[in-house]
């Protein structure tokens, strides 16, 4: 039997948490961003130092902010973001920090016997020998798994397992989860996504503000409750509006490109139609064309081949600012990087893309700055950004409310193309609606939108139409309506791309 | 002890810290000075005496400070656009040979016109002599700190050949110098019978100037942009090229400014020891002024109060000058060091248990 409980105070982000996680059971831990999810299963597995309170395993006490003392008692951790070697092999990936990789008594057959029995048991299919950076995401998280399991641990925390996957693939690790906690280990699961929660769990704890609102057995939990829990409040799902469908206003035709630093296979033959009034939805799996396709609509790459038309006239030149005088709004996916400037504060970053605005500068280049301030003062509160004052530097405010900011400084140029790239990754449930109605009101404005989500979630509650980008191509748009996930899911991964193009 | 970053460094925090650093760094030399069989209080007495304690001593302080202020922001605008511009000790030379050039009798206007018009036209060269370095870093990618730094060189070396060859003063009895700047293009002293000349106000305002184009216009804004995060400039529709390379131009332009100053200003003519290494002292007084323009200002008269104290403070107490150099390390090293650490608060006791 084992048993997690701990206590502390003072800090907000952990206040007085107490739980447990028996034998052969998975937790699940639900929570927005900033409720202390991550900071709880940092102090599980030694990272941080709580303020007060204990951790035990098994009955005995564990000293606190002792990485090396959980591994040894039987903790793993799967981090949201893979912390492995991309130029070495899975089996060199696991040994990295147990077995002395270059000493005299290396044994590499032992370990790879052992590597075989677990992903046997486990259902953990994977190649010991291949390296890294030839895997997928889903052999990746496989090898992470695998890599906590090879310590011989008893409780495996599993942070945001699912962000990256395909539908497939989450079934998969599904599967392996199940397997685990049958052969008496206990999983600790952080997630926001809450069908896959309500889908394997047996027991589901959530937290709000550091502290833990509710403990509950799965079977009394549903969805609606459980998105209230985690916000404190009943959210209003953003509601699809009919908005009219007006002419094209983008085109692209046949379009080809050389490969660019994120897009290693460049875009391939992409057509696609943007009208007013609709949201085009492209799935696909991270690094198959899709910033290379925004990229291109912002006017930051050109075609090799094809042509891209505006309202029906072909453009030639490409370059950001005269896409953004177009009436083209990019979106970039880092918020962080290419989006605004953290050490800046937010009045500034609030005109960063207006300075030819003769509002903000005198056409000699001298700025305005009360009009700067009223500018940003309103788009702060037109788009809720909140913040306590414009003269913070943009790096404190949190992701949502960076978004907002981004989303807001573009609608109030009027764009008539919005490109929004990952509108929604990394934000909490609040921040999510709020992002959704912000795009859904720019549609019922008659703008046309692309939305480049890996979330089909997200994309099918607000799409119009929605194709999938595999490998540098696009599929032809399909209304969403009409689509599964499922169906969805195997074209992000190739295997029915070739009839949907024909 | 242990390290968390702060949300945000409190203001009196970024103005104590130069104080404490300069202190620290007194300190440091008190030492040094122990060991040289000086009392340090008596030699910082002679050190401040030097520095401020009669008008000419004022003036000498002051003249120093013009090339250093010139300088500092020529340092100070580029690193704010993340351009490294190391060779500002090259760009003060092109200037101070264009101003030779048109300066020694080719051009004669009256002293209204001729004045601006040698600061325009070392402001010119100052901005040529960066240009191989702007164009090398866009074309091929080529890092600026190797290329403007090895320009330092080149250009010294040409002026080490122009002064034994085609701009050798006749009269100069052999040695390597110009010829002098006509009457009408030497800048007026501004302190009677001193040498504190006009160089000093054309610094003070430049920086003014600086200060001005940073805050108050789109120009200085996407200087900031794109220093602070050129790709977040970039999607904004900001050109990134374009904005580095007017910025490398205007410091190339600064510290050709810092030439001319010293050729018609202080010395009155080209030789080779005109700047003792004024281009790579701005950068210190960019740095220790957190690139701000105005602070600049005031960090170039601080390194120029050490420098020439410690003139007075060597002959006084009989300790070598070099003194200066140390705690104008000191003090920039410690300023660097501190305004890192500024961004964290500090927890000394343990934690473990």
């Amino acid at each position: 039997m084992t048993k997690v409980s701990k206590k502390f105070g003072t800090l907000t982000a952990n206040e007085n948490i107490s739980f447990s996680v028996s034998k052969g059971e998975i937790l699940a831990v639900l929570g927005e961003n900033g409720a202390g999810k991550t900071t709880l299963m940092n102090v599980i597995f030694g990272h941080y130092i709580p303020d007060s309170g204990t951790i035990a395993l098994k009955g005995v006490r564990m000293r606190s902010g002792d990485t090396k003392a959980a591994i040894k008692s039987g903790i793993g951790m799967v981090h949201q973001h893979f912390t492995l070697a991309e130029n070495l092999t899975v089996l060199e990936n696991i040994l990295i920090g147990r077995n002395p990789l270059w000493g005299w008594t290396l044994n590499t057959k032992a370990a790879e016997q052992k590597i075989m029995d677990i992903s046997e048991r486990f259902g953990l299919k994977i190649d010991p020998h291949a390296r890294v950076l030839d895997l997928s995401v889903g052999e990746k998280q496989r090898l992470e798994i695998l890599k906590t399991l090879y310590s011989n641990c008893d409780l495996v925390i599993l942070d945001e397992p699912t962000a990256s996957l395909t539908p497939q693939e989450v079934d998969n690790l599904f599967v392996t989860i199940q397997s685990m906690v049958k052969s008496g280990l206990s999983v600790i699961l952080i997630s926001h996504k809450l069908d896959e929660i309500l889908r394997v769990s047996d027991r589901i704890l959530v937290l709000r503000h550091g502290k833990v609102v509710a403990d509950m057995a799965r079977v009394k939990a549903n969805k609606a409750l459980l998105a209230e829990l985690i916000v404190g409040r009943k959210i209003k799902r953003p509601i699809q509006k009919k908005a009219k469908f007006t002419s094209n206003v983008l085109d692209l035709n046949s379009i080809n490109t050389s490969p660019t630093q994120g897009s290693p296979m460049g875009l391939k033959n992409i057509d696609l139609e943007l009208r007013g009034g609709e949201i085009h939805g492209i799935a696909g799996v991270a690094g198959n064309g899709q910033r290379a396709l925004c990229e291109l609509i912002a006017g930051q790459i050109k075609p090799q081949s094809g042509n891209l038309a505006y309202k029906g006239v072909l453009v030639n030149s490409f370059n950001v600012k005269k896409f953004m005088a177009m009436g083209i709004a990019y979106i970039p996916e880092d918020r962080n990087i290419d989006g605004v400037i953290g050490d800046m504060s937010i009045q500034e970053n609030s005109v960063l893309s207006e300075l030819n605005n003769p509002k903000i500068a005198t056409p000699r280049g001298f700025l305005l700055l009360k009009e700067c301030v009223a500018y940003a003062k309103n788009i702060c509160k037109k788009y809720d950004v909140r913040t306590q004052s414009l003269s913070q530097p943009a790096r404190l405010l949190s992701g949502g409310n960076v978004q907002k900011l981004l989303i807001g400084r573009w609608l109030e140029r009027n764009p008539n193309v919005i490109i929004a790239c990952q509108p929604t990754r990394g934000l909490d449930e609040g921040a999510i609606a709020a992002v959704h109605s912000m795009l859904l009101n720019a549609k019922s404005d008659g703008r046309a939108i692309l939305v480049v989500t890996e979330d089909l979630d997200e994309l099918l509650l607000i799409s119009d139409k929605v194709s999938v980008m595999y490998n540098g191509s696009l599929t032809a748009a399909k209304q969403a309506k009409k689509l599964e996930k499922r169906e969805i899911g195997l074209m992000m991964t190739g295997s029915k791309i070739e009839e949907t193009i024909k | 002890m242990r390290l968390e970053a702060r949300d945000h460094v409190p203001e009196w925090l970024t103005f104590l810290v130069p104080i404490l650093a300069i202190f620290f760094s007194l300190f440091v030399a008190a030492i040094l000075l122990i060991i040289a069989d000086a009392p340090p209080l008596e030699s910082f007495y002679y050190l401040i005496k030097g520095a401020f304690g009669s008008k000419n001593a004022i003036a000498e302080t002051g003249a120093r400070a013009t090339p250093l202020i010139l300088t500092g922001l020529a340092a100070g605008i580029a690193f704010r656009a993340k351009f490294w511009n190391i060779g500002a000790e090259g760009q003060l030379y092109a200037g101070a040979i264009a101003v030779t050039v048109v300066g020694t009798g080719a051009i004669n206007l009256p002293s209204t016109l001729m004045i601006p018009f040698l600061f325009l036209v070392g402001a010119l060269a100052g901005a040529v002599a960066i240009l191989p370095s702007v164009i090398l870093k866009q074309l091929f990618k080529v890092d600026e700190v190797v290329t403007t730094l090895l320009m330092n060189f080149i250009i010294i070396l040409f002026v080490s050949f122009v002064l034994d060859g085609p701009l050798k003063d006749p009269m100069s009895m052999g040695w390597p110098q110009a010829a002098s700047i006509v009457d009408s293009g030497v800048l007026p002293q501004i302190m009677e019978r001193t040498r504190l000349h006009f160089g000093f106000i054309v610094a003070i305002v430049t920086a003014l100037m600086i200060w001005f184009i940073l805050g108050k216009t789109t120009f200085g804004f996407k200087i900031r942009a794109v220093g602070y995060n050129s790709s977040a400039a970039y999607h904004s529709g900001h050109s990134v090229i374009k904005t580095m390379m007017l910025v490398a131009c205007i410091s190339g332009g600064l510290a050709g400014l810092a030439g001319v100053t010293e050729t018609a200003g202080l010395k009155g003519y080209l030789t080779l020891d005109l700047s003792p290494g004024f281009g790579y002292t701005g950068i210190a007084v960019a740095m220790l002024a957190a690139l701000n323009p105005i602070g600049i200002v005031f960090s170039a008269i601080f390194l120029a109060t050490i420098y020439v104290g410690a003139d007075s403070m060597s002959r006084a107490m009989n300790v070598p000058t070099y003194l200066a150099d140390v705690v104008v390390a000191v003090t920039v090293l410690s300023v660097l060091i501190s305004l890192v650490l500024t961004q964290y608060k500090f927890y000394f006791k343990s934690n473990s248990k």
